[in-house]
């Protein structure tokens, strides 16, 4: 009841699970609405709104066990949600299905947490798997497409030829991420992208999605725990708070009166990284 | 995706070669532009391609389109025209980082044919030498236990016979009792062509006894459990549970290890029994179908002609099998290094190592036997 009664006194959430309005007349490149995902009877989300605009970077924070890959996968589709509805680049996402579902998988990107490389296949070859089903281009210009990425993405040439085995989890994480890149898609998903990695690597890896964002005009959904990434690179922060996401700048949340948000962002840490 | 196609054009500019680009240039409209461009290149007589790229007309562009759009005009260096920032943006980082592409390797069959023995040759070595070392490194655990018995960590040892003896009964038992059937019936069908159809009751015994009981147990056992220690040690390789034994100062060939050869040690007779049991089972049904011999007849004739040595002779080899199948399922299960690829891939070898070194010991033992006279 005690709970209820701080729910009461916080701002009411408007359109999209948002603090205060940040749509600024962009296109909604994701749309989810009133969308319950469940395990059996365990209910993860529920009555969760959440809009991402097109060119921005959001960070999805939430504490461990709130379900945040839960969110990403169900986006993405690999989870089903039994209520509500996902609107993906303009389209329902339940309304997919063969041709349109391939069309809207080479417009997406998904960059998993430990890079989910095929470790059979080398990094070009990687990269080339997506091309090649989807585009279909002649070997040397998917090669030469391959290479563009793998330098795009901070890699040395050289790593085209290697195994995933063969590399740092860094590196791994980068070529996942040229893996993602590689049809050039409007909605890029990463899932914990600068996990396990130093916070010079993490910073690099962030300039990087920075920067590839603005010069190739690409939406971010980033599923992140590095506070130092919220505050680097985030344009709005979504928080998983009792089953649904409140979406606003670091200074909204900054604000934004629950307990958990408070101490994320006024803890020890949180503090450090604010400065 | 229904985009308007890509369009190029080789042109003269004031005494300047330029390419003027437009419509879509993306990942997905980009098959077959490099022929497109050759014939236009042609068509123009311009000898070499121009190194100013005019995009002011292209309506989509993505990095692949850029990259091959430069590619075209003659290099990264080449100097853009654009009238949209976005696409200037993009020939940007483009330009920074298309460099030299790797040309494709070829490699020289005949040295790379070469270079692959060397390497398996060198790999077999290798494997020879860790092999003998892992096995030093058994019998050393193996003393120490014996001088401590506690250490044999007989708990484990019991979990791991559950496993590989009680759980495989019921497969043993079925196929030597149906192999049991089959010789018997064979054994009829051939002996009773020159009247020696009752000899099918020694086939039937001899046979099980001396090889087909163990051999037929030591592949299912290499098959079911050999292959499951090398999954379950690897597996704990992959997640690093290995090394946190050995920080923790626990031995891996200890804990891991001699349990699971102790166990198929003990388990591997009691299995060749069982099979063997089920066989001449076996054995005794096809001879009572087709043979009209009663099972009392049956096994009268066996114990009067089946000396017990033939069912010694099962019985020695059967420990040393799983001794050794439990052994290459271990190491094979400790030489997984990173991924989880890997554990599959040993998984494999181990079963294929295991059984071929149960057929050769099962011909060195033949010799012994034939020498020893039994």
């Amino acid at each position: 009841m005690a709970d209820l009664a701080t729910v009461a006194e916080r701002p009411t959430l408007i359109e999209g699970g948002q603090l205060v309005d940040h749509r600024d007349g962009r296109t909604v490149v994701l749309r989810l609405r009133d969308v319950r995902t469940q395990f059996d009877d365990k209910i993860i989300h529920d009555k969760l709104d959440f809009d991402v605009f097109r060119g921005e970077i959001v960070g999805l924070v939430g504490g461990s066990g709130t379900g945040k890959s839960v969110l990403l996968r169900t986006i993405i589709g690999l989870n089903g949600h039994s209520r509500g509805t996902i609107e993906m680049l303009g389209v329902d996402t339940a309304t997919l299905h063969g041709g349109t579902e391939r069309a809207m998988q080479a417009r997406t990107g998904v960059q998993f947490q430990d890079g989910a490389l095929f470790s059979s296949l080398s990094v070009t070859e990687n990269i080339i798997v997506p091309i090649r089903e989807h585009a279909g281009l002649d070997e040397q210009t998917m090669r030469e497409i391959a290479a563009l990425k793998v330098a795009m993405v901070g890699l040395p040439p050289d790593t085209g030829d290697k195994k995933p085995s063969e590399l740092s989890g860094g590196m791994r994480k980068r070529a996942s991420l040229a893996r993602a890149l590689a049809l050039d898609p409007e909605l890029l998903f990463l899932d914990e992208p600068t996990a396990g990695l130093d916070p010079i690597g993490a910073a690099h890896y962030d300039e990087l999605v920075k920067g590839l964002s603005r010069s190739l005009g690409l939406t971010v959904l980033m599923v992140t725990h590095d506070l130092d990434s919220l505050y680097a690179i985030c344009d709005r922060i979504a928080v998983l708070l009792d089953k649904r996401v409140v979406v606003g700048t670091i200074e909204e949340l900054l604000a934004y009166d629950h307990p958990w948000v408070r101490e994320y962002f006024h803890g020890p840490r949180g503090r450090a990284a604010a400065r | 995706m229904a985009d308007a196609l890509p369009t190029i054009r080789y042109t003269m500019r004031a005494g300047k070669p330029v390419v003027e680009v437009g419509g879509a240039w993306t990942v997905f409209t980009l098959r077959g532009i490099r022929q497109t461009a050759e014939k236009a290149l042609r068509a123009a007589g311009t000898a070499k391609a121009g190194r100013i790229v005019d995009a002011k007309a292209i309506e989509r562009l993505d990095t692949a389109g850029a990259m091959e759009i430069l590619a075209l005009a003659g290099g990264p260096g080449s100097e853009v025209e654009t009238a949209d920032k976005a696409h200037a943006d993009l020939f940007a980082v483009v330009q920074k980082n298309m460099g030299a592409t790797p040309p494709e390797r070829h490699p020289n069959w005949l040295a790379h044919w070469l270079e692959e023995i060397g390497r398996n040759t060198l790999h077999f070595y290798q494997q020879v030498l860790n092999l003998s070392a892992f096995f030093g490194e058994i019998l050393v655990t193996f003393i120490e236990a014996c001088l401590s018995p506690r250490r044999f960590r007989f708990g484990s040892v019991v979990r791991q016979m559950y496993e590989v003896w009680i759980r495989a009964l019921v497969i043993v038992g079925v196929l030597c009792f149906l192999i049991g059937v089959v010789i018997a019936y064979q054994g009829v069908q051939q002996l009773k062509q020159f009247g020696a159809e009752t000899f099918s009751v020694e086939a039937v015994g001899i046979g099980m006894f001396r090889e087909l009981g163990v051999l037929l147990t030591a592949i299912i056992v290499a098959g079911r459990s050999g292959s499951a220690f090398t999954a379950q040690i690897g597996t704990m390789q992959v997640n690093q549970e290995v090394d946190a034994m050995r920080t923790i100062g626990l031995n891996p060939i200890e804990w891991l290890v001699m349990p699971r050869i102790t166990a198929l040690v003990i388990s591997m007779p009691l299995l060749a029994f069982w099979g063997n049991m089920t066989g001449l089972l076996g054995g005794a049904v096809a001879c009572s179908v087709y043979l009209d011999f009663t099972f009392a007849q049956f096994f009268d004739r066996l114990r009067d002609t089946v000396g017990p040595w033939n069912f010694y002779v099962g019985m020695i080899k059967a420990p040393v099998f799983g001794a050794v199948i439990a052994a290459i399922g271990c190491f094979e299960g400790l030489q997984v290094r990173g991924s989880a690829e890997s554990v599959g891939q040993l998984t494999t070898k181990s079963v294929v190592e295991s059984i071929f070194c149960v057929i050769v010991l099962d011909a060195i033992f033949s010799i012994v036997f034939l020498l020893a006279g039994v």
